[in-house]
């Protein structure tokens, strides 16, 4: 079928599967260490040190957007992409391990806890809160999760393009083929394979397979992002040292790309709220209950906001040089800003980088795809299945049993919506984030506001889902990536992130009803206050 | 906490506090200077701040962490029989 290795599509699919059998290696042989019970199948017996809990937390909040994403917009909007995207979340997410993290590891230690659901129905002393969290965290992870599952199968057709048109043709409307897919792995087929590599690894191993699996997917798309860069560098400049090829492709790139004249600073400084959605993603919380011990956080904390400055400088440099002079005429650049880095690669480099670099993309997803798979499978089996079947009728044997179950039917079920294609869930992006960020509040009052009340909880929640809401719908309406506030101010108008008004209602509302219900009980407050 | 604790908590905040203020950089928004010749003056600002930040949180894990924090744990819990990567 193929006459060579140099066959189109070929080198990349041959890295691909090696890197995904290298994949189901590391989490079978983890699965050899798992003791059988559910603590250790749901949060590795909390043995997970700080080299560890710091890739697998980067590789769970770093996305497929963190390699595509910030070279796309970087090529869209310019330099800024950074500022709002990258050096924001390095301040905010290590502030959130910080005073969120280590605060909630020592409750989960101490009362047992290895869900948000578990925490707040205990320290809110009322059983309606989880219910009322439970369809709106798995919600607000489902778009998140079809982001991984659609890109994969993407990423992988448009690398693998060439390797079988007979088998594989991509044709337009006027049936011509369109070269960037024609002839690679069908999306269904390469999301198909993806999902069944992290099924596997999470299903034997659990949460020390998906630590395992995270950090050689973390080192992999690292280093992958760092020799692409000075590959593309290279190529691109066409002089003989690379400091001279920086030098002259930054000379090619146009003024609105190296600055920031054509962003709004008031959207960029509402921005800083996406951030604090780390405070409240389940998966995360899931991860901070593998830690060792308190001191496990130390290293991520520091090392976070490094990590995101190695992976989103390079991708934002390559971004905007492809805004500039030196890029060749001929193929013409993509029209969507997420296909530019592939195309680059494609186009200014061999075929193993090629492969090398879909490896890494898909790294990225997976990394964030295995721990959310983990954490809803988890989150039906305690907070659901077990709360109200009561743990006294359900053993240790039979919640592993569940938890494996829930994620083979999770995995299934997100599977069947990717195939629906929704073009629109990779605008949801910002949407599921501003959600989970405007749920920030309860988890930081529950933590060091003694007068927080269940009510007053549920009704800050309850207004933050109802802002969202309100302004998802708008947003239908105007276009889910461009909606903002605009907020008029002596004779000007600002732009503002909708996550100010979500944030806020649910602050406001979870403070006023706290000030005039009932407190928790005395017990309630010396359990976490004392 | 102690009061040595409680003063790293109130530098900490105050550093936090500086750097979001530094992140919002409208002195270089519209500068187009290249730093070394090739990184734009807005980005290499906005790197730095990551570097600031990481700094401020290596801080705070010697002046404003909650030592106490494994001790309490370790009275009320059984401690893990193993560890991952040895650490």
């Amino acid at each position: 079928m193929f006459e060579s290795l140099d066959h189109p599509g070929l080198p990349q699919l041959i890295i691909i599967i090696i890197y995904l059998g290298l994949l189901l290696l590391l989490g079978l042989s983890s699965s050899r260490l798992f003791k059988g019970t559910k603590e250790d199948y749901q949060v590795a017996s909390h043995s997970i040190g700080p080299f560890l809990l710091l890739m697998s937390l980067f590789g769970t909040t770093m996305t497929a957007f963190a390699l595509v994403g910030s070279s796309g917009e970087a090529f869209k909007e310019g330099i800024g992409v950074y500022g709002m995207l990258a050096s924001s979340s390095g301040i905010i997410h290590s502030l959130c391990f910080f005073i969120i993290g280590v605060k909630v590891w020592k409750f989960a230690r101490r009362h047992k806890y290895t869900t948000q659901i578990e925490f707040f129905r205990d320290r809110l002393d009322n059983d309606f809160i989880g219910l009322l969290l439970f369809p709106i965290l798995v919600g607000l992870v489902v778009p998140y999760l079809l982001i991984g599952v659609i890109s994969s199968g993407t990423v992988v057709q448009s690398l693998t393009a060439g390797l079988a048109p007979d088998l594989f043709p991509v044709l337009n409307p006027a049936g011509e083929p369109i070269m960037a897919m024609h002839g690679g792995i069908p999306t269904w087929l390469g999301s198909l394979v993806i999902c069944v590599v992290v099924l596997v690894y999470v299903f034997f191993g659990g949460m020390r397979g998906t630590a395992w699996a995270n950090t050689l997917q973390t080192i992999v798309f690292m280093i992958l992002g760092v020799v692409t860069f000075y590959v593309i560098a290279n190529r691109l400049g066409g002089q003989d040292s690379l400091m001279e090829n920086l030098k002259v492709l930054a000379g090619s790139v146009p003024t609105e790309k190296l600055t920031r004249i054509e962003m709004s600073k008031t959207k960029f400084f509402t921005y800083l709220l996406i951030p604090l959605s780390v405070g409240m993603f389940p998966h995360l919380f899931q991860h901070w209950m593998t830690a060792k011990s308190a001191s496990t956080f130390k290293v991520p904390v520091v090392c976070h906001p490094l990590f995101i400055m190695i992976v989103w400088v390079p991708c934002v440099l390559v971004g905007i040089w492809a805004t500039g002079d030196l890029i060749p005429a001929k193929p013409p650049l993509p029209n969507s800003p997420n296909a530019i880095l592939p195309f680059l690669v494609k186009t200014q480099t061999g075929k193993v980088l090629g492969g090398l670099l879909a490896a890494g993309i898909l790294a990225a997803i997976m990394s964030s795809l295995d721990s959310q798979f983990l954490c809803i499978g988890t989150i039906f089996t305690n907070d659901v299945l077990t709360h109200y079947k009561g743990k006294e009728n359900v053993s240790d044997t039979q919640q592993v049993l569940y938890t494996r179950l829930f994620i083979i039917a999770i995995v299934a079920i997100t599977y069947a919506l990717g195939l629906l294609d929704p073009k629109s869930v990779f605008a949801m992006g910002v949407w599921c984030f501003s959600g989970f960020s405007a749920l920030f509040p309860i988890v930081f009052a529950a933590l060091y506001w003694r007068g927080l009340t269940a009510a007053g909880a549920i009704c800050g929640i309850l207004a933050a889902i109802a802002s969202w809401g309100y302004m998802f719908y708008q947003a239908l309406q105007q276009g889910l990536r461009e909606y903002v506030l605009i907020l008029p101010l002596g004779g000007e108008e600002y732009e503002v992130m909708p996550v100010v008004v979500m944030l806020a209602s649910c602050l406001i509302v979870m403070v006023g009803v706290s000030l005039v219900t009932p407190k928790p009980s005395d017990a309630t407050i010396k359990k976490f206050f004392s | 906490m102690s009061s040595q604790s409680s003063r790293g908590v109130w530098i900490i905040t105050a550093l936090v506090v500086l750097l979001l203020i530094l992140h919002q950089d409208n002195w270089f928004w519209e500068s187009d200077t290249l730093v070394f010749g090739f990184m734009p003056i807005g980005l290499f600002w906005h790197a730095c701040i990551s570097i600031g930040a990481s700094l401020t949180w290596a801080l705070a894990t010697v002046i404003a962490w909650p030592l106490d924090d494994d001790d309490a744990v370790a009275a009320t819990e059984t401690a893990p029989t193993s560890t991952e990567e040895g650490a």
